[in-house]
């Protein structure tokens, strides 16, 4: 079909709400964005096609036909979406279950990295501006830890 | 020979379904797919046969005419891969089997583990027989979901953690490819390969450029190409060691050929050759410093995993004959060797309790036999003469230095950089896991892990030790580990008719026609 000026907002709408969704820590957040991001995908599918009437031999002349290809192709990554989402639910049923919650956590690396900056203030002496880090507790490492960029390391 | 192209998709999947009618029955379970992998090897050589004496074999699914219907295409590169590919899943297959056995899952059948792995396999079929790109799609889908299932096995604590990055960022590369896809057909009204090299090429350049961006976009995030490749090397190691060596070996290579085939057939010209030269020579040592700095044997090999990818890139990227062979053969040769490598590392695991480094020590004169296992694919993987890795590094140095730009040499000089660090990083491993005293706490042969399942594994006339050795690494996971090593031996020997092969590859693939006269013999429509 012709993408008119409507159609290309609601796409873009789709696209920038599942991006802002996908940076979230929460899984189920994550998941809402992959949905919203994966219908935004499958309108910009349609467009690359013609639209018409029905594609039936019979039913509607060869010029005013809709181009089924697309369709086609939106039905097998609704399908695909379908089992994704599926999953991605289990995965944040069961990491509520170790957990206690669904976000998604810093790897390995990035903790690493953090305990050896933590390190580092003390011996040499080489603070490297920020002076509160010499008395962090526990809570400020938590929240440390939550604030960092998932990975982002490697 | 054409009815044979359809075989390795359809087979496994078959396989697959007759595996989830025998939940429950873990023995028959393993010979169904025990001889589904089989065939599928003996299939993939012989259209590798075929496509060598005939030039590409290609069928029409569904009796439906090439523009209309999908193609499945088997030229010398895809035929090439199958075999490599198919050889390795075989071996992985074996080890993982043994590993069940040794482990007692007689007991408590993790049911769901033959059929999603032979479904992974199908997937990387399809990826490389695919002459659609919504195919394509659909393949590195197929392969995706499966590997979602591998990498969670268990779902325990660690595996749940890395498995939502690796779930999230390859759904992500999965929107784009589509997205990519929704752009190419609604500017070429295809989605053939073989139809899209005419109507890509009448397009302007800017949409061109903006079509091969986005795909070059989805194929870098599963290939690991750098600065999209940090989710790698924390979700791999978590997963059991057969899943980690035929991900490591098979995944990543399927990102690399789908580039592969992008950039020859559908955008050839080298308009971002600068581009891939560029992420080639900082995922080469971006990958290896990060590998240096590891204290995990397998965490440091998924590292070398994404330094290397580096390596075929960099043959992609010089879009001359002799750099795109090359890039071929190291394909070939790294989906073996890495694969072997998190092989062995499976069985240190197990021999040694762990894999991080400062906990191993003295495996050399406590294991001879996984010394060697480990030795020679780690000296092949540094490139070290005369084995496979080594004659792979020097084409792509000579295709360097045949390109003759500054860029080109910049490439070559981080190439041998890489190759040096990779030999520093793997020597780290041998110097502290293999060679020096045994560690105080490491478990000796007296009380070696695992030793108390091994009721029935011991015959009259073996010694105590033999006996909990061999429940340790039981030679159904020495074989295949062993064999993976000979066949990359094998390469290393035969390099000569393969790099006749890889380059029959490349030359047809730069030059089109051979694919496109294959799937359209009257001309395309």
């Amino acid at each position: 079909m012709t993408p008119n000026l409507t159609y290309v907002l609601v796409i873009g709408v789709l696209v920038a709400a599942g991006v802002t969704l996908l940076l979230e820590r929460s899984l189920t957040r994550v998941l809402m964005g992959v949905v919203l991001l994966g219908n935004g995908a499958n309108l910009l599918l349609l467009t690359g096609g013609r639209a018409g009437g029905a594609p039936i031999v019979g039913t509607t002349s060869q010029e005013e036909m809709s181009d089924p290809l697309p369709q086609a192709m939106i039905l097998t990554a609704i399908v695909i979406t379908l089992g994704m989402t599926a999953f991605l639910l289990a995965l944040a049923y069961r990491s509520w279950h170790l957990n206690g919650h669904d976000e998604v956590q810093d790897d390995v690396e990035d903790r690493r990295i953090m305990t050896l900056a933590e390190r580092d203030e003390g011996p040499d002496g080489e603070d490297t501006g920020d002076d509160d880090d010499d008395d962090m507790t526990a809570e400020d490492e938590r929240r440390l830890a939550a604030s960092a960029t998932p990975g982002r390391s490697g | 020979m054409t009815h044979l192209v359809p075989l390795p998709v359809v087979m496994p999947l078959l396989g697959a379904a007759l595996t989830l009618l025998l939940l429950g029955r873990p023995r028959a379970q393993r010979w169904v797919s025990l001889t589904v992998l089989t065939a599928t090897v003996a299939v993939a050589a012989m259209l590798l046969v075929g496509s060598t004496l005939d030039g590409p074999l290609v069928v029409e699914v569904g009796g439906w005419a090439a523009p209309m219907g999908i193609v499945l295409v088997a030229d010398q590169l895809a035929a090439l891969m199958l075999v490599v590919s198919a050889a390795v899943t075989l071996c992985v297959l074996v080890y993982s089997i043994g590993q069940g056995m040794a482990d007692g899952d007689e007991e408590t059948p993790l049911s769901v583990y033959h059929p999603t792995y032979l479904v992974l396999t199908a997937g990387v079929c399809n990826a490389f027989l695919s002459g659609d790109l919504f195919n394509l799609y659909v393949g590195f889908e197929i392969l995706l979901v499966a590997s979602y299932v591998l990498l969670t096995l268990g779902s325990t604590e660690t595996r749940i953690r890395a498995g939502t990055t690796y779930v999230v960022v390859s759904l992500l590369s999965s929107v784009i490819f589509l997205v990519a896809i929704g752009l190419v057909y609604a500017a070429t009204g295809t989605l053939n390969l073989a139809q899209l090299v005419d109507r890509l090429d009448a397009l302007p350049d800017d949409i061109r450029l903006v079509l091969q961006g986005m795909l070059l976009l989805a194929f870098g995030i599963k290939a690991a190409v750098f600065p999209l490749s940090a989710w790698l090397p924390d979700s791999y190691p978590t997963a059991p060691a057969p899943v980690t060596a035929v991900f490591a070996g098979l995944l990543t290579k399927v990102g690399v050929y789908a580039i592969i085939r992008t950039e020859t057939l559908l955008f050839p010209g080298g308009r971002t050759s600068t581009l891939l030269l560029v992420t080639a020579v900082l995922t080469m040592v971006i990958g290896i410093l990060g590998a240096v700095a590891q204290s995990d044997i397998k965490r440091l090999l998924s590292f070398t995993l994404i330094s290397h990818i580096g390596y075929m890139l960099f043959g992609v990227g010089l879009t001359s004959s002799l750099g795109l062979s090359a890039a071929i053969f190291y394909v070939v040769h790294h989906i073996t060797i890495q694969t072997t490598l998190f092989l062995a590392a499976g069985l240190v695991e197990r021999r040694g309790g762990s894999t991080a480094l400062d906990r191993l020590g003295g495996l050399a004169r406590l294991s001879p036999l996984l010394a060697v296992l480990f030795f020679v694919p780690a000296l092949n993987l540094a490139g070290i003469p005369p084995f496979s890795g080594f004659l792979g590094k020097l084409g792509l140095v000579q295709a360097g230095i045949d390109d003759g730009g500054a860029l080109a040499w910049i490439l070559v000089a981080g190439g041998l950089v890489t190759s040096l660090l990779t030999l520093y990083a793997i020597a780290r491993v041998w110097n502290l896991a293999f060679w020096r005293a045994p560690h105080a706490d490491m478990p000796r042969e007296d009380d070696a892990p695992r030793a108390a399942r091994t009721d029935g594994a011991m015959e009259p006339g073996q010694n105590v030790a033999t006996a909990q050795n061999a429940a340790v690494m039981p030679g159904l996971m020495i074989a295949p580990t062993a064999a993976l090593v000979a066949f990359g031996l094998v390469l290393t020997v035969v390099a000569g008719p393969l790099l006749e092969l890889s380059t029959d590859a490349a030359d047809d693939l730069l030059r089109r026609t051979p694919y496109v006269e294959a799937v359209f013999p009257g001309g395309t429509p």
